[in-house]
């Protein structure tokens, strides 16, 4: 059973302690806000994940089985050709 | 058992909870104000704040049972958990009570912080920065070292530690981005609605 | 450019010039709803139809009721969305303000089919016809509609009318988006099961309860069935509302609007959501959301806005992402600080006081801020910059290099 992160972005505050913990799935981007790698958790970083869970200061990173990664659907776009 | 050692006993882990608590507060600030160097990480301070509140709730509960348990001193199980209720020195007593009571409230919505939500954990937890001058004021009042030199020391060395870390942590302000003052500025910039319809 | 063939199903009837249509010259025109037991079952004939939501994500309706119906235990809440807070859109309010009936006819009909008790109308402030209109609709029907039914002034904001930020507002007045685990179908409006549809796609839904599947699928040229309003403004003639089949090209709608020779040279389709197009390559593109072409232009709310020559698209995209970026509920970094650079930089660039790697950056931070925010507001700019950068490449690339614009004919700083 394989487990993803989830971010909740309205709480999280930028600390940064999960992508010190977890420098392989999560990096920070100019602003200082977590960018997670999408995708089940290989088995041998379950443990890392679970410490980035725990430290977060405001509860702010979810381990959650998947496939359920809940995000609002997608959006379809009008962008031209090379879209995004 | 031998009452002098349970005496022993209250007055050591008594003065080592200090210390610890202490050391909690002043962790809690470094890791609100984001503090880290190259080989500390933020994580680390985190981390280290609740090892450390963890281990003073073992010494505070030595210190809280050998007194209650001290035939010499003369306190019920009710007068720990009740405030003022002891015969001894009540109202030094008692700041040492509701310090613990406190401190019991923040320990258990932390280790349960998923369950009552983030509101409830922050209110619960500012009142951590009322449990620690409690807990000072008990030692020096009801404390059977008040009045040495090197225990006056120690309260002063503590004393001065919170004071520079609470005085930090003013400065410091909001920690976190002030989201909507970004927005709020980028909005006085232009307010025109681009292509907007009348 | 040929004429497109005309099919008005919703704005057919009174000229929109001439205000809202009453209520009996309403039933004149198209009778009475069918009856309510009939109602309760008209999920799997909008699942046939295969109506899609007109708020720009065209999500299948009939699924989107049928996930509600499920839940709820006859207390479930209707939420009209009638907040449009896409600035180049009109069709809601037009809708609204012309039509309130058959706005008012799907909102019962989804109602009695998903077993709301509860139906609020939720329309933009600044809508003030549209307020007028549908409150003096809602005077003109039976006790028994008027005692479930309120209309609610949704605050003025681009992300107000976002499903969730609708929910948020009626349950605590504050029109932020949310980021919960439980989705609106599921625990909305007072933790009921609540359905949050647009206007438009009500109106269709009401449509489709007295006329049936088949006649919805009657119109519409590709594989997405139906008429559809769009929006056509800009540097046209004749701007204004219009219906259309799905699937009418864009040069039909170029021609709708007045449109002859070299008057247009770019285009932007389907609002801040969507992205900019040249006129040239989208001529003959079907405005269909079910289009898969790799050069799809998509379709999002029904916004076709033509920009002239005389347009410089650095300093329109420069415009619309300060927009943007001002209109972010401010409650995720990557959202504000990402918008704000981006906005910040694209400004330079239209001045033409761009740093060194400015336009290097902005794409970097189109990148980053995408899919990062608790709704898909930054997604939305993040999309549109991309469609801007590609298709008034070389525009930008003279601002950035030269400071100069070809539009301005000289140094823009």
């Amino acid at each position: 059973m394989a487990d993803v992160l989830r971010l909740d972005p309205i709480r999280c505050d930028g600390y940064g302690m999960c992508a010190e913990l977890l420098p392989e799935l999560i990096t920070l981007d100019d602003w200082g806000y977590p960018v997670i790698a999408p995708g089940p958790i290989p088995d041998r970083l379950l443990d890392h994940a679970r410490r980035a869970v725990d430290v977060c200061p405001v509860l702010a990173l979810r381990l959650q089985a998947a496939p359920a990664a809940r995000r609002p659907a997608p959006v379809p776009t009008a962008a031209g050709a090379g879209g995004r | 058992m031998n009452t002098q050692i349970l005496w022993f006993a209250t007055r050591g882990a008594g003065i080592v909870s200090l210390l610890l608590f202490t050391a909690v507060v002043v962790l809690g600030v470094m890791t609100s104000v984001r503090w880290q160097a190259r080989q500390w990480p933020r994580f680390l301070t985190a981390e280290v704040h609740r090892s450390i509140a963890l281990l003073s709730v073992v010494f505070l509960a030595i210190h809280v049972v050998t007194a209650v348990v001290d035939p010499y001193a003369s306190l019920g199980w009710i007068s720990a958990i009740v405030p003022f209720a002891s015969s001894y020195r009540p109202f030094w007593l008692g700041l040492g009570v509701v310090s613990v009571d406190l401190l019991v409230a923040v320990i258990v919505t932390s280790l349960l912080r998923a369950r009552v939500g983030r509101r409830v954990w922050r209110a619960v937890h500012w009142a951590a920065y009322a449990s620690w001058p409690l807990a000072l004021a008990h030692g020096i009042g009801a404390g059977s070292d008040a009045s040495a030199a090197w225990m006056i020391g120690i309260d002063a060395a503590c004393i001065f530690a919170v004071v520079t870390a609470v005085t930090w942590r003013l400065l410091a302000g909001r920690p976190s981005a002030d989201l909507p003052a970004v927005v709020a500025a980028i909005g006085r910039g232009s307010s025109r609605e681009p292509g907007a319809l009348r | 450019m040929t004429a497109p063939a005309a099919l008005t199903r919703l704005l057919a009837g009174p000229p929109s010039q001439g205000g809202a249509e009453h209520l009996d010259a309403h039933r004149a025109r198209l009778g009475k709803l069918p009856p309510v037991r009939d109602r309760r079952e008209i999920v799997p004939v909008l699942e046939a139809s295969g109506l899609l939501g007109r708020g720009g994500a065209a999500f299948p309706v009939g699924r989107k009721w049928r996930a509600v119906a499920e839940r709820s235990a006859g207390d479930a809440v209707v939420v009209v969305n009638g907040a449009e807070g896409e600035p180049r859109s009109a069709k809601d309010r037009v809708l609204m303000s012309c039509r309130p009936h058959l706005v008012l006819d799907g909102a019962i009909v989804a109602a009695d089919a998903v077993g709301a008790n509860e139906i609020v109308l939720y329309v933009g402030s600044e809508h003030r016809d549209a307020h007028r209109a549908l409150g003096r609709a809602l005077a003109e029907r039976e006790p028994d509609v008027r005692a479930r039914t309120r209309i609610v002034a949704a605050p003025v904001g681009y992300v107000a009318g976002e499903a969730t930020a609708a929910v948020h507002f009626l349950n605590t007045g504050d029109a932020r988006p949310t980021f919960l685990e439980q989705r609106p179908h599921e625990a909305g409006v007072g933790d009921r099961p609540t359905l949050v549809q647009n206007v438009e796609s009500l109106a269709y839904a009401g449509l489709i309860a007295r006329h049936g599947d088949a006649w919805y699928r009657s119109a519409g040229r590709g594989q997405t069935r139906g008429t559809a309003l769009v929006t056509v403004s800009g540097a046209v003639p004749q701007p204004g509302v219009h219906e259309i089949e799905y699937g009418t090209t864009l040069g039909e709608v170029a021609t709708l609007a007045g449109i002859t020779g070299r008057d247009a040279s770019a285009v932007l389709v389907g609002g801040y959501f969507g992205g900019w197009a040249t006129l040239e390559e989208v001529l003959e593109r079907p405005l269909d959301p079910a289009d898969r072409a790799p050069d799809r232009i998509g379709f999002g709310c029904g916004v076709v806005s033509f920009a002239g020559p005389e347009t410089c698209g650095v300093r329109a995209t420069a415009e619309i992402m300060t927009f943007m970026a001002g209109q972010s509920a401010a409650q995720c970094g990557p959202c504000v600080f990402g918008l704000a650079a981006i906005a910040d930089a694209t400004r330079r660039l239209a001045v033409g006081a761009a740093a060194a790697d400015d336009l290097r950056r902005i794409d970097r931070w189109a990148g980053q801020v995408a899919g990062r925010g608790a709704c898909h507001h930054p997604d939305g700019a993040a999309g549109l910059l991309h469609s801007a950068l590609r298709v008034f490449a070389d525009e930008f690339a003279r601002h950035q290099a030269r400071g100069r614009c070809s539009v301005a004919r000289a140094a823009v700083a």
